[in-house]
Formats: C-alpha cells, sequence, structure tokens
C-alpha cells in the first residue's frame, strides 16, 4: 500500500494513503476536537458530513483552514492542529453554533453526557456574543412511546439521519429545509410515531445533544415503589449488566450483575428478576418451533415456512410489520423475553405469591428502546393491564441509582431471587450478536439428536460482521444458519427470503449493530466501538462462568414446565408465549 | 404544517409512475423527476410525494427534505395568478423584502400559500437575471420592474 509521509505539529509520520489528518493526528497522540464526525470502526458505521468545521487545522500553503476529519493526507503536508488560528476558527464556530441553542442545560437529559456541553467546555466559552440579533429556532417537541424529539437541541450533525438511513435503511429521518430552519424530521414533520420508525433507537444513541433523548419512565416506576399496595417486580435483560458500570466510571465490560441486584433492591424493588429466565424460556419455545417446523419441512410439507426467523428483538418485528408485511408468517411466534417473562409473572408467579395482576406492577431494565414500545402494545395485555408495566434504559437505571445515592461500586454482590431469576449462559449471550442463535442450537441440537453436545462454544457464529453464516452439523443433517445485525443487514437476508432465493433454515437478527449490547438504551458509546466489543466480550465470560449453559437444563424452566405450562409449544404456552404480526406497511390509497 | 389532503386517482398515480420510469426508476434523478411532477400538478402535496417514494424506492422522508431544501419546489397549490418576488442579491439591496412584506399584508397569506379564493399564491425567488430592474416581482408570465411598497396594491388591482 501506497504510504504518505507529512508533518504534524512538528512531529513526522508515516500514514497509509487515504487516510484523513484527524486520523494520521491521534496516531500521534494529538486529539483535535470533533463534532459531527462519528466513526464506529468494528462497524463499518462512519459519519462525515464535514458540516461543523470544529476540526479544522491549518495547512501549510493552503488559504483555508481545512476540516481534518475529510481532509487527506498528502506527502509532505505540513500540518498544524492548535494555532491561534485554527483556536479563533473553533470559537468561531462553536458561538454560531450555540447562537441558535437553547442555553436550558440544567435540566437537559442529556446534561453531563452531552457533546456539545462537553466541547463548549474544551474550547473555553464563557460568553456567546451578539446573542441579541440571532433568530433562535423552535420546533414542537415530539413524544412517542419510546422516543423524545427537541429539535430545537438540534445541531445537524446528521449523525441520526445516517443511522436511519444509511445503517438501518428505515428512512424514517431526513434533514429538511435550509437556513436557520433546517432540522431533522420524519416525512411531512408528522410526528415519529405517525413515521415508519422501528423505534429501534439507533439515532438516539448517536446523538450529541440533547435533541434525540429517550422517553423518561423513572418517576412512574418511583411512584409504584412508593405504592404500599403494589407488588413491584424487576427483570434486568443480559446486555445490561455488562454495561451498566460505565456509568459510575468503571471500564466498558465490566461485570456488575451482583452490584446491579443489590441495587435494585435497595431502591425498593420487591423481587428481583431476570429477563434471562425468560430468555432460556424463549429458547425452548422457538427451539421447539424450529424443530417442528424444520422437520415437517424435511418431510415435504410446503406448509411449513423455512427459514424461521428469531423473533425476540421488537425492533425488528416493527421492520418487518412495516416493510416486509407479505412475509410476517416467517418469524417465530415467541414473544420476546421481556413478554414473556410480563406473561408468567402476572400469571403463574402472581398466583404463587397470592397477588392479583393488578396490583402487581413488572419494570423492565433494557438496554433498548423499541421496548417501551412493545410493552404498551394492545396484544401484550390482559383486560387493559399490561404484562410489563413500565421499560426502563440501561441509562435510566443509572440516572436512577445515583438519584437514590446508591454507590453501587462499593454495594456487595447479590443473588437475583428465585424462581424467576434463575438462568443458565445460554441465555446471557441473548445480549449480543450470535447469541439467541447460538443459544437455541445448543438446545435445538440435543433435543433433535438426543446427544450431548460436546463443544458448547459456536465460536462460528460470533463476531461484529454485519452478515454472518455458518452451517452447524445436527448429526448428519446441516443446518444453515444466517445472522444480521443492524436492519440494513437484515433487510439483505430478507430480499433473499422473500425471492425464495434464501438458503438458511433459521435466521437471527436484531436491529441494533452489534445485539442489544449496541442498543439505543444503553450508556453512550459515543463513537468508540471498542466499549461495544468490551460488552461482546464479557457476556461470553459470563456465560462462561455460569455452571448451567443450556437452556433446556434451567431446573426452574423445567419445573415451570412440569407445574403450569405442561410442555414447549402446548395450548397454554401458545396463549401467554406466543404472539402473532400485524401488517403495519403504509398504504397510499388510490381513488379510482 | 399546513398540508392539503388530496385523494389521487388513478391516472395521476400512473402518470408519476410514468415520470419515474421515464427516468429509469432512479434515486438520482429525484429532482427531475419531482420537476416533471410539479410542472404537471402545479404543486407536489405528500399523496404526490409518496407516490414518487414508491417508484425511486427514495425514503419519503428524504423527498420531503429535497422539496422542502429547494424554494422553487411548493406543497400547496399556486393560485390562478401565481406571484413571486425574486429575493436575489440585487433585489433584495434595492429594499424586496419591504414589497414581500406588503405583498404578505395585502393578501393575508405566507409564502408557500394561497388566498381562500385560490386566486393568487406567494412565493420568493433566486435572482431572475432582470437585476437592473430590480426590485423585480412576476404575476403570472407578466414581469413588474422598479417595484416599490407602494406599487402592489395598484398590481394586485390589475387583476380584480
Ligand atoms: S429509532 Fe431507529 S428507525 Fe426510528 S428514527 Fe431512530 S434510527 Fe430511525
Ligand atoms: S437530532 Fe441529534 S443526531 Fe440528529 S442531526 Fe440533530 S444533533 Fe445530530
Ligand atoms: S437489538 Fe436489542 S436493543 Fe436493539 S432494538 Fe433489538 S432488542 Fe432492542
Ligand atoms: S467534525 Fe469535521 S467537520 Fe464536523
Ligand atoms: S436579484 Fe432580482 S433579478 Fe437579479
Amino acid at each position: 500500500m501506497e504510504t504518505i509521509k507529512l508533518t504534524i505539529d512538528n512531529k513526522e509520520i508515516d500514514v497509509p494513503k487515504g487516510t484523513t489528518i484527524q486520523k494520521a493526528a491521534r496516531e500521534l497522540g494529538i486529539e483535535i476536537p470533533t463534532l459531527c464526525y462519528m466513526e464506529l470502526h468494528d462497524l463499518g458505521i462512519e459519519n462525515k458530513p464535514a458540516g461543523c468545521r470544529i476540526c479544522v487545522a491549518e495547512v501549510q500553503g493552503r488559504r483555508n483552514l481545512a476540516p481534518t476529519c475529510s481532509t487527506n493526507c498528502e506527502n509532505g503536508m505540513v500540518v498544524k492542529t492548535h494555532t491561534p488560528r485554527v483556536l479563533n476558527a473553533r470559537r468561531t464556530v462553536m458561538e454560531f453554533i450555540l447562537s441558535d441553542h437553547p442555553k436550558d442545560c440544567l435540566i437537559c437529559p442529556k446534561s453531563g453526557d452531552c457533546e456539545l456541553q462537553t466541547m463548549a467546555h474544551r474550547l473555553g466559552i464563557r460568553d456567546i456574543p451578539g446573542q441579541e440579533f440571532a433568530a433562535t429556532s423552535t420546533y414542537r417537541k415530539d413524544t412517542s412511546p419510546s422516543i423524545i424529539r427537541d429539535l430545537d437541541k438540534c445541531i445537524l450533525c446528521r449523525r441520526c439521519e445516517m443511522m436511519c438511513n444509511d445503517v438501518q435503511t428505515v428512512g424514517a429521518l431526513s434533514a429538511i429545509n435550509r437556513g436557520f430552519m433546517a432540522t431533522v424530521a420524519p416525512a411531512f414533520e408528522q410526528n415519529l410515531e405517525h413515521s415508519t420508525c422501528t423505534y429501534c433507537g439507533q439515532c438516539v444513541a448517536v446523538c450529541p445533544t440533547g435533541a434525540l433523548t429517550e422517553v423518561n419512565h423513572v418517576p412512574s416506576v418511583l411512584r409504584a415503589l412508593a405504592d404500599p399496595t403494589k407488588t413491584v417486580v424487576v427483570q434486568t435483560a443480559p446486555a445490561v449488566r455488562v454495561a451498566l458500570g460505565e456509568e459510575f466510571g468503571l471500564a466498558p465490560g465490566t461485570i456488575v450483575t451482583g452490584k446491579m441486584t443489590a441495587a435494585l433492591r435497595a431502591l425498593g424493588f420487591d423481587y428481583v428478576f431476570d429477563t434471562d429466565f425468560a430468555a432460556d424460556l424463549t429458547i425452548l419455545e422457538e427451539g421447539t418451533e424450529l424443530l417442528d417446523r424444520l422437520s415437517r419441512h424435511l418431510n415435504g410439507d410446503t406448509t411449513a415456512r423455512i427459514p424461521i426467523l428469531t423473533s425476540c428483538c421488537p425492533g425488528w418485528v416493527n421492520f418487518f410489520e412495516k416493510y416486509f408485511p407479505d412475509l410476517k408468517d416467517v418469524p417465530s411466534t415467541a414473544k420476546s423475553p421481556q413478554q414473556m417473562f410480563g406473561a408468567i409473572a402476572k400469571s403463574y408467579f402472581a398466583e404463587k405469591i397470592g397477588v392479583n395482576r393488578k396490583d402487581m406492577v413488572v419494570v423492565s431494565i433494557m438496554p433498548c428502546l423499541a421496548k417501551k414500545y412493545e410493552c404498551q402494545r394492545e396484544e401484550f395485555s390482559v383486560d387493559g393491564n399490561p404484562d410489563v408495566d413500565y421499560s426502563i434504559s440501561t441509562r435510566e437505571l443509572a440516572a436512577f441509582i445515583k438519584q437514590a445515592n446508591i454507590d453501587i461500586k462499593t454495594l456487595h454482590d447479590e443473588d437475583f431471587d428465585s424462581p424467576l431469576g434463575e438462568s443458565t449462559g445460554a441465555s446471557v449471550i441473548f445480549g449480543t450478536t450470535g447469541g439467541v442463535i447460538e443459544a437455541a442450537c445448543r438446545t435445538a441440537y440435543e433435543v433433535y439428536t438426543g446427544k450431548k453436545l460436546e463443544r458448547l462454544d459456536f465460536t462460528e457464529l460470533r463476531g461484529m460482521e454485519g452478515v454472518r453464516s455458518a452451517t452447524i452439523d445436527f448429526n448428519g443433517l446441516p443446518v444453515n444458519i444466517g445472522i444480521a445485525h443492524g436492519l440494513g443487514n437484515a433487510r439483505k437476508l430478507l430480499d433473499d427470503v422473500r425471492s425464495g432465493t434464501s438458503q438458511f433454515h433459521a435466521i437471527e437478527v436484531m436491529a441494533c449493530p452489534g445485539g442489544c449490547i449496541g442498543g439505543g438504551g444503553q450508556p453512550l458509546h459515543h463513537g468508540n466501538s471498542d466499549v461495544i466489543r468490551a460488552r461482546a466480550a464479557a457476556l461470553y465470560a459470563e456465560d462462561r462462568s455460569k455452571p448451567l449453559r443450556k437452556s433446556h437444563e434451567n431446573p426452574f424452566i423445567v419445573k415451570l414446565y412440569e407445574e403450569f405450562l405442561e410442555k414447549p409449544n402446548s395450548e397454554k404456552a401458545h396463549h401467554l408465549l406466543h404472539t402473532h404480526y400485524f401488517d403495519k406497511q403504509k398504504k397510499i390509497i388510490i381513488k379510482h | 404544517m399546513s398540508h392539503i389532503k388530496i385523494e389521487l386517482r388513478k391516472e395521476d398515480v400512473d402518470f408519476i409512475k410514468g415520470v419515474c420510469t421515464s427516468f429509469n426508476n432512479d434515486p438520482q434523478e429525484l429532482i427531475n423527476v419531482l420537476h416533471s411532477c410539479q410542472e404537471h400538478f402545479g404543486y407536489l402535496p405528500a399523496e404526490i410525494q409518496e407516490v414518487v417514494s414508491e417508484g425511486l424506492n427514495v425514503p419519503v422522508a428524504k423527498i420531503y427534505g429535497v422539496v422542502t431544501f429547494y424554494s422553487f419546489f411548493t406543497m400547496t397549490p399556486r393560485g390562478l395568478h401565481p406571484i413571486s418576488i425574486c429575493l436575489g442579491t440585487a433585489c433584495y439591496v434595492r429594499g424586496a423584502e419591504k414589497v414581500l412584506d406588503e405583498f404578505k399584508k395585502e393578501l393575508g397569506i405566507q409564502v408557500g400559500e394561497s388566498t381562500k379564493d385560490n386566486k393568487f399564491s406567494l412565493s420568493s425567488l433566486r435572482c431572475v437575471g432582470a437585476c437592473g430592474l430590480a426590485p423585480v416581482v412576476l404575476v403570472g408570465d407578466k414581469t413588474y420592474g422598479r417595484v416599490a411598497p407602494d406599487d402592489v396594491k395598484n398590481i394586485l388591482r390589475e387583476y380584480e
């Protein structure tokens, strides 16, 4: 590869051709500030509109300052990144951005974790001259079941647009208007709720400011906890335990399962349970469905649709309901673990402890914003009482713990309550791309072949590539597995399913890049994909540390079937643990 | 956002699909497709944008983004006498904005809107190449030069 020699801040460096000044500088340990630019290297995601001009530097011989995030290195270039001229330019850019930005940091949901706030601080802005002349644009606030859009705070970095269009191929958001009224919005400035949005939350995950945030359910949870007539039950998703620590200054990938459990108990939850229990249950339901469909298919039954698609990600469910409604009988009918948990908690468990479902409040802690919408879906309630009452994100839980003055770092590890807190290693890896299908393979293999699995780690299913495939040998029967994370990647596999050319027997889809560890409700990665990798590694480590690593070996799941559900895919299981999908495609009404 | 609910007839949909096909259903041709549609229908309501979205396989949000970015696209029907005021540099410097304000006041509408009786609609333009006559106003095909705010009433009277 051709190399380029240049000098940055009097230091010489060789870089491969095509390297930007910004990246070359970082190699030298020179941090040039960026705002609109964002990169998730491992996931192949990059936002480079060169719009904000915070990242400028002086290039000798050029009249204008160069945006370093989008200017490639050239041979013999001499770059200065922090000259007085550069600092002045950055200040001017920042003052311009701030002149049209609200100043209510005090009550902004992003305060303390906002890239714009950090930048203003870093550039030493204390005053914004010319304020009295600046026109401040105002937009109406838009609250959907999952996401709040407060576009007065938009700085038009267009990261959200890139995520929604290029990565997710949903296309719910686009830059609109020009000049001061320019912003990012759904078509016709409709509310997000009426757009094609899937609530994956990836726009929220990358927004540098308070323009896109999650709907905050902590106040409702607090009210339930303060109500003595309510039994409040909490469930925590697998991806939360490997990310929550980041909010308390712990390194990404630190496993805080025991501390999180202790904190939840300290917050006053009556029962601290684990969504992982429901993930094991999902494997039994979904795995049984897979084997049933597969064997019917192999016996020539044309009504058995293959491939089967996983259905545990509500962002993904929203996507196929809106874009591929013609395929709505292809995904598994199994509910997501969140909803399976709610259904069991408010039936089996409520009966066991003699509490009326109306007096039980089920709260979920999720890495996910789509779950907020999911738990409000009508089909997941009984006589108007939802199976899951509130879903709060990892970020919201962290804020809640801080609010209650709990020091998570000094808490002693505690265990989940029984019985809905018991889980296997298989359920833990649900939180990362490839994990659900690996967990399903562990169980399906043993059930199908009647043999004990020699090797539990299906490393061929792991990794961060957007689309992956592997063939697993089920004792002579080759089972073709497809995996996609990020909705744009899922779309590729779905197009093949639609056209009938798909070679897969089963496909796992997660809406978020990386899976739930990269979910829209997780601590912000601020464009560092190492964070996501560390979380994945932590989940696999937690899996290895578990004495039981196959869902069907979870003794409490076995007991649940014995006492209550009979067997996987029984009538009762179907009633409680399965769902159906709707055609939610937008249609143009044509008058003839 | 003001947006007029319309129902497209089958031949309208066929027309739009036809335009898309004539541009090979190429998303790169979005602006040209929108131009042709606006030429035919006079404006680009949401329903038309949705059909274009299907035809070119471009998200409707993107299309709305383009329609709101370029001032020559409009989402409201043009009046019988469309009035355009040049806001190019020369016209602007010579007081075009005051003229525009006067039109807004007289007609009781904003840029991009039309009067209730659909007689007049108001839009702004970039330099129309008649800078010598600045400020310039167009009503339909007719050009008015060196327009002052005081002239606005007289111009409108011509179309009574
Ligand atoms: S939540 Fe996902 S689908 Fe919805 S606007 Fe954001 S990125 Fe697009
Ligand atoms: S909403 Fe946020 S991510 Fe989107 S353009 Fe505005 S500031 Fe950037
Ligand atoms: S991948 Fe996980 S976090 Fe993302 S939408 Fe799906 S379930 Fe939610
Ligand atoms: S970070 Fe380079 S232009 Fe915005
Ligand atoms: S600026 Fe108005 S005609 Fe040129």
